[in-house]
C-alpha cells in the first residue's frame, strides 16, 4: 500500500474512480495550503463566532445529574448553532475552502436533511450554486428540511436508487461529482469517503472538543471522565473526541443506531454488526452480507441510517481507544422524551442515542466523576416522527 | 469441467480493432447470460468483461445499476458466477476479464477470489473503484496468479496518464467522458491525445469505453484507438428482451463488428 494516502491504521484510503482522482488531489493540496493560512483561519473563526454562534454552550444538566444520581452531566449544546446542528461547522469550513479554490457550485448528500440545510445555508451566504441529493424515503420523513433547502435557494434531487436513503444519496452525489468536477465541490457531510474528506471534516468538527476542553477547565478545572456522542458516519463524535484522544483518562464512547436491535436485520449498528470492507471511497467497517453486498440498514434516525462508519472511528475501535455501543429506537425515543421533560431541551433523535447511553452509564459512575454528552442537533425536525412512533398523529 | 485453452487479454487486440463487450452476470438469470455470451462470441466480440453484480455500483449509470439490481434480486452470488464460468469457459475461445467493485473481491478474500478467477479461466480484472494509488493491494495478488490488472484513464487524468500507462497491463481502459457509464449522444473528449500519451509511455493497446451506443460511435472511437467497449447499449437490449435477449444481442454485436471491419 505504498502509494495509498489518508490511512488510519488499515482503514481509509482513496477507493474512487480515476475520474475523481485529480479532484481529490486538488482538494488535498488546497486544504494543506489553507489549513496553515492565518488569513483563512481568521476568516473561518469569525464565521464560526458571528454567523454560527460559536462557541456553543457547555451546560451543566443539574436536574438530570440529580435524577440519575451518578456522574455530573454536562451537555455540549451543538443544537444551539445556527441551523440547529453541528453540521454547520463542516459546511462553513468546506464551502469557504471551495470558494478559495475558485469553485462556484457545491453539491452534497443528506440523510435527515441537517447537512443539506447547512450546506444550502452557507451556499446562500457565500453566493454559490447548490444542489442536494436526498433519498426519496428521507425526503418524505423530513419534508420540512426539504422545504428549508428550497427556501435557501438549493435544488433538491430525490434519489430513488437502492434503498432510497443516505447511502444512496452519497452514491448519487459521487456520480454527480464525476460528471461535473471543474466548477463543483462535493461538500461531504461526515468523516467518511475518500481521503482527504475524513481528515478535513474531522478538523472542522474538532472545534467541538477544543471548546469542551477549554470550557471544562474553566468550569471544573479538570478534564471530563467520559465523552459521549452519537455515531452515524461519525462527524460530531470525532469532533467531540479529537482533542481528548491523547488524554487516556477520558473515556470516549460512540453511540450507534441499533434500530430494532442488533440481533435483527433492521439495524444500522456498523461496529456491532459490520465487518471490514471497501465502500464509498474508504476501507472501514460496513454492514454487508457474506458476498460484500452492502446491507439495507434501518434506524428511526435518518441521520444515523448509514451502513458504514468513518475510518478514524474504525481505527479508534481497533486500538481500543474508543468504545462503541448500540442503542435501539425504543431507547433513543425514551431518551428524546426524557431530556425534553427533565431539562427542557428537545434533542435530535440522532443525539438522543448518546443521551440514551448516558441514562445507563451515569448511574454507574461516582458523583465526583464528570460526563459530557454532545447534543449534536435540535429535535424539532423529529417531533412529528416521534409522535407517530408513539401512535399519535399530528400534522406539522 | 472441460479443459479450456489459455488466453491472454492482449490477444484480443492482435488481429483487428477489438470489440470488448460488457455483460452483468445473472441479468436476468445465469442461463440467459450463458446464451448471451455464446451469441457475443459467435458475432465477433474479441474480449468479454463479465460484471459481478454489486449492490451499490457508484461508477455506473442507471442502466447498469438496474441490471445489478435484477441480478441480485435473482439471487446471483460470486460463487454462482464462478460456477457458471466453470460450466461455459471451454465454449468461449476468447479472453475474459471480470469487472466488479473492490468490496466484492475483498469480502470474498482477495487471494481466494483471484485464485478462483484464475482456476475458472479468467484472464484479468477491472475494478473501477481502485485507482493507481490503491492498486498494489490487488495487483500483487493478480501478478502471482498471472491475471492482468486493467487500469483506467479518464478525461480528467491529464498528468496522471503517463504514470498509469507505465505500469498498465493487458490494455488501458480509456474512459471517454466525464460521469458514469451509459449511452451518450456525443463524445467530445480528445481521445487521440489521450491514446498518444499512453503510447508514448508504453506500447499497450488502448480501448475506449463509456457512452458508445452502436456501430457509428463504435467506429468513430475505434478510429482513434485500438478497440471499443460497449456495456450499457447491450444491457438495454437485455432489459427490454429479458430471456429472449440473446438473439437480439447477437444481431447488435454483428452490426458493431461489421462497422469495425470497415476500418
Amino acid at each position: 500500500m505504498s502509494n495509498s494516502k489518508g490511512r488510519f491504521g488499515i482503514h481509509g484510503g482513496q477507493y474512487i474512480p480515476e475520474t475523481l482522482m485529480n479532484a481529490v488531489i486538488e482538494l488535498e493540496e488546497a486544504y494543506d495550503h489553507y489549513k496553515n493560512d492565518p488569513e483563512f483561519q481568521a476568516e473561518l473563526t469569525q464565521l464560526f463566532n458571528d454567523y454560527a454562534g460559536r462557541p456553543s454552550r457547555l451546560y451543566y444538566a443539574e436536574k438530570m445529574t440529580k435524577d440519575l444520581g451518578g456522574a455530573k452531566i454536562y451537555l455540549k449544546r451543538e443544537d444551539l448553532n445556527h441551523t440547529g446542528a453541528h453540521k454547520i461547522n463542516n459546511c462553513l469550513g468546506q464551502v469557504l475552502l471551495a470558494k478559495k479554490m475558485g469553485k462556484t457550485r457545491v453539491i452534497a448528500e443528506t440523510g435527515a436533511g441537517q447537512h443539506g440545510v447547512a450546506t444550502a445555508t452557507i451556499a446562500a451566504l457565500m453566493g454559490m450554486e447548490c444542489e442536494i441529493f436526498m433519498g426519496r424515503v428521507d425526503t418524505e420523513r423530513q419534508a420540512l428540511n426539504v422545504y428549508k433547502m428550497k427556501l435557501l435557494g438549493a435544488k433538491v434531487h430525490p434519489v430513488d436508487s437502492g434503498t432510497a436513503t443516505l447511502k444512496d444519496a452519497v452514491s448519487e452525489t459521487m456520480r454527480e461529482w464525476t460528471s461535473r468536477i471543474e466548477d463543483t465541490h462535493y461538500v461531504l457531510g461526515s468523516v467518511m469517503g475518500p481521503h482527504p474528506f475524513p481528515t478535513i471534516v474531522r478538523d472542522f468538527q474538532a472545534v467541538i472538543s477544543k471548546e469542551i476542553k477549554q470550557q471544562m477547565l474553566e468550569k471544573e478545572g479538570r478534564l471530563p471522565d467520559a465523552v459521549l456522542a452519537c455515531v452515524g458516519g461519525g462527524s460530531n463524535a470525532i469532533g467531540s473526541f479529537y482533542h481528548f484522544i491523547n488524554d487516556p483518562g477520558v473515556e470516549l464512547i460512540g453511540c450507534e443506531a441499533a434500530g430494532r436491535g442488533i440481533d435483527t436485520f433492521e439495524t444500522a449498528a456498523t461496529i456491532a454488526t459490520g465487518k471490514l470492507g471497501i465502500f464509498h471511497g474508504m476501507k472501514s467497517y460496513f454492514c454487508q452480507n457474506e458476498y460484500g453486498q452492502i446491507a439495507p440498514v434501518y434506524s428511526i434516525s435518518a441521520g444515523l441510517d448509514y451502513p458504514g462508519v468513518g475510518p478514524e472511528h474504525a481505527y479508534l475501535y481497533d486500538i481500543k481507544r474508543a468504545q462503541y455501543v448500540a442503542i435501539t429506537d425504543e431507547e433513543a425515543v425514551n431518551a428524546f422524551e426524557y431530556l425534553s421533560r427533565t431539562e427542557g431541551i428537545i434533542p435530535a433523535i440522532e443525539s438522543s442515542h448518546a443521551v440514551a447511553y448516558a441514562l445507563k452509564k451515569a448511574p454507574t459512575m461516582s458523583k465526583d466523576q464528570i460526563m459530557v454528552i454532545t447534543i449534536s442537533g435540535r429535535g424539532d425536525k423529529d417531533c412529528a416522527a416521534i409522535a407517530r412512533y408513539r401512535g399519535e398523529d399530528i400534522s406539522e | 469441467m472441460t479443459q479450456f485453452t489459455e488466453h491472454s487479454v492482449k490477444e484480443a487486440f492482435e488481429k483487428h480493432k477489438a470489440f470488448v463487450a460488457f455483460v452483468t452476470c445473472g441479468d436476468p438469470d445465469l442461463e440467459t447470460t450463458k446464451e448471451v455470451l455464446r451469441e457475443l462470441v459467435k458475432n465477433g466480440v474479441d474480449l468479454i468483461e463479465l460484471g459481478i453484480p454489486f449492490s451499490d455500483p457508484t461508477a455506473e449509470g442507471v442502466v447498469i445499476q438496474e441490471a445489478n439490481n435484477r441480478a441480485l434480486e435473482g439471487g446471483v452470488t460470486t460463487d454462482s458466477v464462478f460456477e457458471m464460468i466453470r460450466e461455459i469457459r471451454s465454449e468461449l475461445p476468447i479472453p475474459m476479464v471480470f469487472m466488479t467493485y473492490a468490496n466484492v473481491v475483498f469480502s470474498y478474500g482477495t487471494d481466494r477470489f483471484l485464485k478462483t478467477a484464475k482456476e475458472v479461466g479468467m484472464n484479468g480484472i477491472i475494478l473501477p473503484d481502485v485507482p493507481f494509488e490503491e492498486k498494489e493491494e490487488f495487483k500483487t495478488t493478480c501478478d502471482s496468479y498471472g491475471l492482468d490488472f486493467i487500469s483506467l484513464i479518464a478525461p480528467t487524468s491529464h498528468d496522471r496518464i503517463r504514470m498509469i500507462a507505465k505500469e498498465a497491463e493487458g490494455f488501458v481502459y480509456c474512459v471517454s467522458s466525464l460521469g458514469v457509464t451509459g449511452v451518450r449522444s456525443n463524445i467530445t473528449t480528445d481521445i487521440s491525445s489521450m491514446v498518444q500519451l499512453v503510447k508514448s509511455e508504453n506500447n499497450i493497446p488502448v480501448a475506449v469505453g463509456f457512452g458508445i451506443s452502436g456501430p457509428d460511435s463504435a467506429k468513430a472511437m475505434a478510429l482513434q484507438s485500438d478497440g471499443i467497449i460497449i456495456g450499457s447499449a447491450i444491457i438495454r437490449i437485455i432489459a427490454k428482451e429479458g430471456k429472449n435477449a440473446p438473439k437480439a444481442v447477437g444481431e447488435f454485436a454483428r452490426s458493431v463488428r461489421e462497422a469495425l471491419n470497415t476500418i
